[in-house]
């Protein structure tokens, strides 16, 4: 199956920062591709540099191949025709997110109509239908709801609605449950995921949150100040993180080490902030880095593919043979 | 003698669709030394709970003894005395520090208000803490602006044990954090609770941070305390249905592609529902959860439900 | 231990999986000695928190840079240094009375190099008359706005902090002020009251002051719900505390931008009062030179203009500034508040 979304060495520029610098990664049909990272890693504007929304000083280059397109080489009249009918996007705040002097059903129709050719009722009839697909109670009555007499959870459904509503091929999900309770987060991933299998869509799942991944991504591409440090299935990207980064955010981790209690021990730190980022010519992770040798700080690591599906930046990672013969011995 | 105890308190706002009841007869005891942590969702009262115990907002009824001395019924200047024993740290870095005060006045403010005489001293007191908390000594010079999240919430760490108090008040300290920073802050705060004998209320909606820090775990939901527990009697086996919920929604790796969600949102608190607040969303209500409100006991092994079904 | 090769050439010791880490973990060797592992971070110094300014304006340097780098506002300064410069040296140049009568009525500009000017009907320097009218217009534009803005951020404060019945009483006594025309009010206090440039001042300082209220009031209702504020309340820190050092200098910025526009009212007010002859009749200000050139605005058009054209000028220098406050306190300001 040729990959729906196959992002070539994308990179965003502003007049005085390169908050994206040469990321590349592939989303096929009815995939959960995750992208994690921590505020600076860039994952954010990587999305809207997907749907062409990139604020107006910022530059997009390399290349974004969408069903064959390049999205990057598109005219902002040809990108409107793609955006919300084969690439959608919901993003983190439910409450902002909604136009609130527009009726929920008002804003699920506006899409139906712009995209298909669809009369004013039949629009709203696919819209009560959406209203179900995403399991909203009494959906015939809600549909003249505004946003503010719905809660939070609701509101995010609602937008999935209105994001589902024209079969999109790909979905792009901007830390959409972080401002929900994990009850709410609990209902709206499944959500997702069923809509996932139904539609047969990609769905991108941008976080911050390694729980989530661990539990509902097909792969997991994880970025550190701009690039992708590392890439793989989720199963062994935690089990056996290869980049320090990735190996310290899962052992800061409390959600993924169980049993752990601060009578135990410290949690383990990556010391530092992001901020140390700025201004390497290297490696970005070197001044966090608990093994940074001094070649470190004079270029930047090649991502090396480990295996098939795995790729690391990073060259202090043992070769895979080793770990196998090793294994095999016994440690 | 507990350091903190609280004895049905109830802190209810006039709100635009009648009153909301955001606390709403809550008991808990805090033991010196001891970190309770204070979990639930949105709407279930817990920083109003927080702000009430330290009369930031004034609760409607009910009793907090803080050290056997009545802190509800305490006339301001007393209270004055109140405040350098119990603390709080706040949830938003970028907007618990005033924008256009040094870290050096924010630290002295405390100190002078609080009878610490002589500019001298309390400068060195405030560089001593300022060290402390991990950040460099040039940083009494700087604005808030000029720090990261993270080092925002060590200025306000250092802010909040500068007096020395007993009890610190976390309203989500590590919420607004990134995961790397979660940790830096919550070892932080360990450690200080260590060198400076102090106990803790942590109020949190994350539940995996809770379970590493947390010696006794309070479960609320709309306005009451729906469970009490050591934090491992919690996670080996929970009583209350709510708080099964909570826990099987944190998202398990080893659950593939599987959540394990409870119906329904979360309820308004301006609105509780009859009887057992919890009973629209719980899979065992039976007849009796949908007129008696339970009442909180106590169960083997200092665990506390209120639940007309847990043994 | 075992060692693995790595990609890199170079060997590491094999470790166990990421899982629980139980032991201290692996800091970097070259950083702080064991003995004070809780310092972690200090092997990645901050970036922002390295480079070390002390210069004592770092708190409010950007603002300046971004008003300095606006060429309207800069405008606006000079023009007001220049009025101001006029009031300071008006004795100087001219340090007779501008209302005494010194050549032949009705000269024109340029025509004679001593009134470069021209003079009025009653032969009056015209030029003497604008520097002393400088001082009349920036004197009562001045003082009446420090003192509107002073009435102004007290009531306002006291009702917007405290809330409650305190809150209702002094909006009640806001909004009398409110609905009362100001210029009617204005003309009637003056009136009342012997017309001098001090109750002209007042007068005008007492039109003014409720606007100033409510947009103070609006900014402690709002600053009074932040964090840092609770934070201040929990540690005991006093109302006049909380009100003064740390709620004002966040309420400020609104309220400076809003005191250059002020200025520019008063004088407006001030030049509508004096050309209706209602304003200090012992002092020569540009209200009453267009209201004494009024009659004969055809023939002598210049008596009228020239002055008005000061007021024009002014009026503008002031709004450029205002503008030029605006764009440099409030961006930052919407951010960090």
């Amino acid at each position: 199956m040729a990959a729906l979304l196959d992002v070539r060495d994308l990179s965003v520029r502003f007049p005085s920062a390169e908050p994206v610098k040469g990321v590349s990664f592939t989303a096929n049909p009815g995939e959960m591709l995750a992208i994690v990272g921590e505020s600076g890693s860039g994952k954010s504007l990587t999305a809207l540099a997907l749907m062409g929304l990139l604020p107006r000083q910022a530059r997009a280059g390399g290349q974004i191949s969408f069903d064959g397109r390049d999205l990057l080489s598109l005219r902002e009249r040809d990108l409107r025709r793609i955006r919300g009918r084969d690439i959608a996007m919901i993003f983190q705040e439910p409450m902002t997110s909604l136009n609130p002097v527009l009726t929920i059903g008002d804003q699920i129709v506006e899409v139906l109509r712009i995209h298909e050719d669809l009369s004013r009722r039949h629009a709203r009839a696919r819209a009560i239908e959406l209203l179900e697909l995403v399991s909203i109670p009494e959906p015939a009555r809600r549909i003249d709801d505004y946003p503010h007499q719905l809660s939070g959870g609701m509101r995010q459904r609602v937008m999935i609605a209105i994001a589902v509503a024209c079969n999109p091929k790909l979905l792009i999900a901007d830390e959409a449950t972080t401002a929900l309770d994990v009850t709410i987060q609990a209902q709206v991933l499944q959500l997702l995921d069923n809509l996932r299998v139904k539609l047969n869509m990609a769905v991108i799942l941008i976080t911050h949150d390694l729980g989530i991944v661990a539990q509902w991504a097909d792969r997991v591409v994880v970025m550190y100040a701009g690039r992708k440090i590392e890439e793989g299935f989720p199963g062994p990207v935690f089990d056996t993180p290869y980049h320090p980064y990735t190996r310290g955010l899962l052992a800061a981790s409390p959600r993924l080490k169980a049993d752990y209690h601060y009578s135990d021990g410290p949690l383990s730190e990556i010391p530092g902030s992001i901020i140390s980022a700025s201004g390497e010519r290297g490696c970005s992770f070197r001044p966090r880095c608990p093994v940074a040798r001094p070649a470190c700080a004079f270029a930047v690591p090649e991502l090396l593919s480990v295996s098939a599906e795995r790729q690391v930046a990073c060259p202090y990672v043992p070769i895979p043979s080793e770990v196998a013969h090793v294994a095999s011995v016994g440690r | 003698m507990s350091l903190l105890s609280v004895d049905n308190l109830s802190t209810h706002y006039p709100g635009a669709a009648g009153t909301v009841r955001a606390v709403d007869g809550v008991s808990l005891e805090i033991a010196e030394g001891e970190t309770v942590a204070l979990v639930g969702e949105s709407g279930c009262g817990k920083s109003t709970l927080g702000k009430s115990l330290m009369r930031l907002v004034t609760p409607s009824s009910g009793r907090v003894h803080f050290q056997g001395r009545d802190v509800t019924a305490m006339s301001s200047k007393e209270l004055q005395s109140i405040r350098r024993s119990v603390q709080m740290i706040f949830q938003d870095p970028f907007a618990s520090l005033n924008p256009r005060q040094t870290i050096r006045t924010i630290l002295t403010a405390p100190l002078a208000v609080h009878g610490v005489s002589g500019r001298k001293r309390r400068e060195e007191i405030a560089a001593q803490m300022v060290e402390h908390v991990g950040l460099p000594a040039d940083a009494l010079d700087r604005f808030p602006h000029e720090f990261s999240g993270g080092q925002r919430q060590r200025i306000g760490i250092a802010r909040a044990l500068i007096l020395q108090p007993q009890l610190v008040i976390c309203d989500e300290p590590v919420s607004a954090l990134d995961l790397s920073i979660q940790a830096q802050i919550l070892n932080l705060l360990v450690e200080m609770k260590t060198e400076l004998s102090l106990s803790y209320l942590f109020i949190s909606h994350d539940l995996s941070v809770v379970r590493y820090f947390a010696d006794r775990v309070l479960v609320m939901y709309l306005g009451r305390i729906v469970e009490s527990a050591a934090t491992s009697d919690l996670w080996r086996g929970a009583k209350h249905p709510y708080t099964q919920a909570l826990l099987a929604a944190v998202p398990d790796p080893s659950r593939r592609k599987q959540a394990a969600p409870i119906t329904g949102d979360l309820p308004s608190p301006h609105n509780p529902p009859a009887g057992c607040r919890f009973h629209i969303r719980c899979p065992l209500a039976t007849g009796i959860c949908r007129t008696e409100d339970p009442i909180f006991r106590q169960l083997a092994g200092g665990h506390a439900v209120a639940c007309h079904h847990a043994q | 231990m075992n060692k693995l090769g790595t990609y890199a050439a170079e060997t590491i010791d094999l470790e166990p999986p990421a899982r629980a880490e139980t032991a201290r973990p692996a800091t970097n060797p070259a950083a702080q000695p064991a003995a004070q592992p809780r310092w972690t971070h200090i092997h990645a110094p901050d970036v922002r928190a390295s480079a070390v300014r002390s210069t004592a304006w770092r708190g409010l340097r950007r603002e300046f840079k971004v008003f300095l780098s606006n060429p309207n506002a800069l405008f606006g300064v000079a023009f007001l240094l220049v009025v101001a410069l006029s009031a300071l040296l008006a004795s100087v140049i001219y340090p007779s009375d501008p209302m005494e009568m010194v050549a032949r009525p009705f000269l024109w500009p340029g025509q004679n190099v001593t009134y470069p000017l021209g003079t009025d009907s009653m032969g009056r320097d015209v030029l003497a008359g604008i520097l002393h009218g400088a001082r009349i217009s920036l004197t009562v534009g001045i003082a009446a706005t420090l003192l509107g803005l002073s009435a102004g951020i007290l009531i306002g404060a006291t009702a917007g902090y405290f809330g409650g019945i305190v809150d209702d009483i002094l909006v009640k006594f806001i909004e009398i002020f409110q609905t009362i025309p100001s210029f009617v009010l204005l003309v009637v206090l003056v009136a009342i009251a012997q017309p001098t440039t001090g109750t002209v001042t007042v007068a005008i300082a007492t039109v003014s002051w409720p606007t100033v209220a409510r947009l103070t009031r609006a900014e402690f209702r709002a600053i009074r719900e932040k964090d840092y504020v609770l934070a201040a309340r929990s540690l005991g820190f006093g109302h006049a505390r909380i009100i003064f050092r740390e709620i004002l200098p966040n309420a400020l910025p609104p309220l400076i931008v809003t005191s250059s526009v002020m200025v520019a009212s008063a004088i407006l007010m001030e030049s509508a009062l004096s050309f209706m002859g209602l304003g200090d009749p012992n002092r020569i200000s540009w209200g009453s030179m267009i209201g004494a050139g009024r009659d004969v605005i055809r023939t002598a058009w210049y008596l009228t203009a020239l002055p008005g054209l000061a007021i024009v000028f002014t009026v503008l220098a002031l709004n450029l500034i205002g503008d030029g406050l605006n764009d440099a306190l409030n961006p930052r300001f919407s951010e960090e508040r």
